[in-house]
Formats: C-alpha cells, sequence, structure tokens
C-alpha cells in the first residue's frame, strides 16, 4: 500500500513540496532574495566556520564547477561522457607544466588550458559526434584511461609521482595561499559557471541542444547543423572542466595521476545524474550530495560508497528524471 | 526557370527501386501536389529532396543548385523546408520554443556573445520570438504558446509544425500529408491556410497527400507516381481521366473523390 502510494504523483508529499517551491519562485522578488540570502550566506561564511569546513566547501564548489561543465555535455546535449576526468586532467596539467616547469604565471597560464581543452575536445568528439548512440560513451571511457596511463609514463608530467611546485596564484599583489582564499576563489568560480550556464541554457544555443536531445531528425530538419552544435556543447563542457583543473592544480601544487581516476569520471557523472541532468539548480544539488555524504558517512569509513549505490538505486527507481524536478507541464504564466 | 528540378531521380534501397528516374518541376508561386498510392515512394520523394536520403542518382536542383550530397540543415537553410508524415514537434518543449527552433539557421549568436549577453544577441533573441509569434499568429495559434506542445490537440500540434517551417522562412515549402487525421472542418480551414501561405508569404507549395479531395481542390498541378514512377502529371480533371490513374491510383470501380 505504501509503496503505491509513492508512485502516485498527487500524494507523494516531496512533489508538493516541490509544487511549492516553484510556486514560490515563481515570483521574481523571492528568487532574487533567496539570491541574495544565499550568497550573503556563503560570503561571511569563512568568518563562523572551521577551516575544515572551508576545505569541504570549497571542494563543494569546485564540484558545481566542473559538474556544471559536464551537464553540458550529459545534459544538455544528451551524450554520455564517461571520461570527464581527462578534461580535468588536460586542465590541470596544462597549468601544471607551464608553472612548474616554465615559471609561467597561472592566471596565463588559464587560456593555454582552454585551448589544450578544446583540441582534445575536437580530437574525441570530431569523428565520435556523428555517430549515434553509445560509441561516445566508449570512446570518452577509453580517452579517459589513454589520458590517465599517458600522464602516467610521460616525463613532462612527472611520470606516476607527477608534478610538485606549482606556483600560487597571485591576485592584487596577494598570494593566494589559504584556504580562505581558494575559498573565495573557488565560490566565484561557481558563480562564474552558474551564470555562464544559465545563460547558454536560455538562448540559441541552449534550445538547440534541447532540440537535438528531443528529435534529432526533426532538428535538423529546422536548420540545426546536428554535428557542429553537438561539438560546441562538447568543447564547451570540456573547457569548463580544463578551468576547473587549472585552478584545482594551483590549489594543490601537487598533482598526480591518481587525481584523474575513472573514479572521478564517475563521481562527476554522478553528480549531474543523481541531481537531474539538465537543470542547474538539480547539478549543484547532486554536487552537494556527492561532496558532503562521504563527509557526513566519515564515521562508516571505506562502506560509504554503498550509501551511493542505494541512493542510486532509488533514484533510478523513483526518480529517474533526478532528484530536481523538471518544470512543472501546466504553466503558471497561463 | 522552375524553382525545384527534379531530373532522374532514383532511389534504390538494395534490389528494391523506391524511386524510378523521376522527373518533375515546379515553378515559383505554385501549389503543387504528389499522390500515389500506398508505398509508392512519395515520402522518399521528399527525403530525397531534404537531403535525409542520398539518392542513388539522378539530380535535384533548387534555384539552380544542386542539393545532391548537401546536409538536411544545410537544405533548411537554402530555404526548403518541411513537415512530416507523423509530427515530429519537440514534444517537451513549449509550443513557442518549438516554433523558435525554426529561426535557428536564420540566426547566429555564439558562445561568446551568448556569455556576455551583448546588445547584438538580446536584439537577435528578442528577433527570434518575434518572428516565432508572428508565424503562431499566421496560423492561429498564438493564445497557445506558452502550453506544452505534446498537451495540444492533434490539429493544434499540426499548426505547430506548419509554424515551426514557416518559421525557417523557406521559400518552398513541403507538406508530408497535411491533412492526415483533421476533420472536414479543419480541412476546409487547411485549404485556405494554403492558399494564404503562397499568396501572403510568398511561398511555393509542394504536397504530398492521400486525401484526393483536397488534392483536386488546391493543386494547380498534380504528379502521380506508382512504384516509384510517374505515371501522369497534369490538372486535377486531366489526372481524374488517365486511365493509368485509375488503375493505379484509384481502383477499377473508380471510387468517388469527395
Amino acid at each position: 500500500m505504501a509503496d503505491i502510494n509513492k508512485k502516485a504523483k498527487t500524494t507523494n508529499p516531496f512533489e508538493s513540496i516541490i509544487e511549492a517551491l516553484f510556486v514560490f519562485f515563481e515570483k521574481k522578488i523571492n528568487m532574487y532574495a533567496f539570491i541574495v540570502l544565499a550568497v550573503g550566506f556563503l560570503v561571511v561564511f569563512p568568518n563562523v566556520s572551521s577551516r575544515f569546513t572551508q576545505e569541504i566547501m570549497t571542494n563543494l564548489f569546485f564540484y558545481v564547477v566542473v559538474c556544471l561543465g559536464l551537464n553540458i555535455i550529459v545534459g544538455y546535449a544528451g551524450l554520455l561522457h564517461l571520461g570527464y576526468a581527462a578534461f580535468f586532467a588536460v586542465g590541470a596539467y596544462t597549468t601544471g607544466i607551464l608553472s612548474s616547469r616554465m615559471g609561467m604565471d597561472f592566471w596565463l597560464t588559464i587560456p593555454f588550458s582552454i585551448v589544450a581543452a578544446v583540441i582534445a575536445g575536437l580530437a574525441i568528439g570530431f569523428p565520435t559526434l556523428r555517430l549515434r548512440g553509445d560509441y561516445l560513451a566508449i570512446v570518452t571511457l577509453g580517452f579517459g584511461e589513454i589520458t590517465r596511463l599517458t600522464i602516467r609514463n610521460l616525463d613532462i608530467t612527472g611520470g606516476a609521482i607527477g608534478l610538485i611546485g606549482i606556483q600560487r596564484p597571485v591576485l592584487f599583489g596577494i598570494t593566494l595561499n589559504q584556504i580562505t582564499h581558494f575559498y573565495y576563489m573557488f565560490f566565484i568560480l561557481a558563480i562564474i559557471a552558474i551564470i555562464v550556464s544559465y545563460r547558454l541554457e536560455n538562448s540559441r544555443m541552449g534550445r538547440a541542444w534541447e532540440y537535438i536531445r528531443e528529435d534529432e531528425d526533426a532538428a535538423a530538419a529546422m536548420g540545426i547543423n546536428v554535428v557542429t552544435t553537438r561539438l560546441y556543447a562538447f568543447i564547451i563542457g570540456s573547457s569548463f572542466g580544463a578551468v576547473g583543473g587549472s585552478f584545482f592544480a594551483a590549489k594543490m601544487t601537487a598533482i598526480s595521476p591518481d587525481s584523474f581516476m575513472f573514479i572521478h569520471s564517475v563521481m562527476f557523472l554522478m553528480a549531474v545524474v543523481l541531481g537531474g541532468m539538465g537543470k542547474i539548480p538539480g547539478v549543484v544539488l547532486g554536487s552537494m550530495l556527492v561532496v558532503l555524504i562521504p563527509e557526513v558517512a566519515r564515521g562508516i569509513g571505506p562502506y560509504r560508497l554503498l550509501i551511493f549505490g542505494f541512493l542510486l538505486l532509488i533514484i533510478m527507481l523513483y526518480r529517474p528524471q533526478g532528484i530536481w524536478p523538471d518544470k512543472p507541464a501546466i504553466s503558471a504564466k497561463e | 526557370m522552375a524553382l525545384l528540378e527534379i531530373k532522374d531521380l532514383t532511389l534504390r534501397f538494395g534490389g528494391l527501386c523506391a524511386v524510378n528516374a523521376l522527373s518533375l518541376e515546379i515553378e515559383e508561386g505554385s501549389i503543387r501536389s504528389l499522390i500515389g498510392p500506398n508505398g509508392a515512394g512519395k515520402t522518399c520523394v521528399f527525403n530525397c529532396m531534404t537531403g535525409f536520403y542520398i539518392p542513388s542518382d539522378g539530380e535535384i536542383k533548387f534555384q539552380g543548385q544542386s542539393l545532391r550530397e548537401k546536409k538536411p540543415h544545410y537544405i533548411t537553410y537554402l530555404g526548403l523546408a518541411r513537415t512530416f508524415q507523423n509530427l515530429r514537434l519537440f514534444k517537451g518543449m513549449s509550443v513557442l520554443e518549438n516554433v523558435m527552433s525554426g529561426m535557428h539557421c536564420r540566426s547566429k549568436a555564439a558562445f561568446l556573445t551568448t556569455v556576455l549577453r551583448t546588445k547584438g544577441q538580446k536584439a537577435e533573441e528578442r528577433h527570434i520570438r518575434e518572428v516565432a509569434e508572428e508565424c503562431l499568429d499566421f496560423v492561429g495559434i498564438l493564445d497557445k504558446k506558452d502550453f506544452i506542445a505534446s498537451n495540444l490537440p492533434y490539429g493544434d500540434q499540426r499548426k505547430v509544425e506548419w509554424a515551426r517551417a514557416l518559421a525557417t522562412q523557406p521559400k518552398l515549402l513541403l507538406l508530408d500529408e497535411p491533412a492526415a487525421g483533421l476533420n472536414k472542418d479543419e480541412k476546409s480551414r487547411l485549404i485556405e491556410l494554403m492558399h494564404r501561405i503562397r499568396d501572403e508569404r510568398d511561398i511555393t507549395i509542394f504536397l504530398i497527400e492521400h486525401d484526393m479531395g483536397l488534392v483536386m481542390k488546391i493543386s494547380e498541378k498534380i504528379f502521380v507516381i506508382d512504384y516509384g514512377v510517374k505515371i501522369a502529371e497534369g490538372n486535377a480533371q486531366e489526372v481524374r481521366d488517365n486511365p493509368k490513374v485509375v488503375e493505379a491510383y484509384l481502383g477499377k470501380e473508380e471510387e468517388e473523390t469527395a
């Protein structure tokens, strides 16, 4: 009996809470008030929290940036990507090599890492994006592993030991080396990522991705170049990951191939899928779950990964579209 | 010169010849129909014209330019829009967003201007919206623009498809069975709409249709194909009187045509 109630949409308490939220946020004032409060809270947060908590929050912001990038590929364009950590690695190592080996200023390395991600994205995307179905998943999975193994075996990347001595970024004469600095840096980065995602989503390009996801042939008949539009998603998404990687390298000052394992690709993908593909608040929520659950469940040690297993199962059974809901079908505007 | 010229178009699937040496011409500003029994290869002709199938042989020229080996999106860009036999709307999106898709090939905002929300990009977004609304108004469902496409009744979904095709600002509109599933009332409004599309928007119309009554009423010239071969062409009277057509299409009893 309880099971039936859960599936019937109208009686599910979760759904009604969400619906109420949607009505609440329909008013622009409420929306802005919420954003101001949330941003204000996060700005003062470092003053009232421990360094450890700040570290976790920094990690959360980092996840938001990277997962929003993956969301462009998986959520908006509907392409299953299983090797996203590779693009993250491309960014981190570009910055790492340029900074530790050539002494380049951190901020100057970012354009290079974007260019590197674009080249890698084109190399992977161009031959595979014209295919339908799951080929891309296999290719990206392979690319992820190839990248990691290549990094592990090249001299310039420092082999299995990795790179050390990546320089700290300097901003307005201040060397960013405190956790509080990085907290704010990643916070700003996350906000930029959200704004960019939002603007892309509500644009000609964002709609084109949605058209293709809904019906590839109809989209082509409407004059949308399916291959280049997908390639755009792939490259833009990869660039997000690379920028995230660059900042990651600057924060850690040392990187090694172990930071870019398949499991990281899986965690990024899980954050996107759990929260809700193609929905910015969903991705933020998913990132929170993926970052915070292991911290909360630290007590049970290695078994905490099990929690994700159960969570994913429950989500797949009851909310395949992700925790965050789709917009209600009957628009309140009407 | 004809707006569209098809010369010796042949399409084979393995041993099956779906379209066989078909030639026809469509003059600018005309309404033309392609009819034929089920499986005669009508939709295949459309798919060849719009780049979804690559013809095995022959030539399709649109405004003197060959469409061979051109991708569907580029053909739409050149000014050849189509609707689908089975509705192919973007089901989960709003009616307005559906129609806005047609403007994609007439706009150009890319990554940087989108992220920076430049003046040009905002103006373009407004323009896309205005054109989409105008097209919805033209087919008469502007009041339903915020509905999710799949929640509309069938007749209205058809209108969304036309509006979407109009939004690509075509010179030639290909309608694949536009009257399928419509009632008598809706059909007469469809005929009126097609005339308005041609007269007010200067769009040439080429349609595939099963409803003989509608075809006879609207088209100045009809092409009849059977088994991929053109067996007749001419006006309604000529086609109706052609013994080959009677045999292939209307059957031996010479059915009444509504």
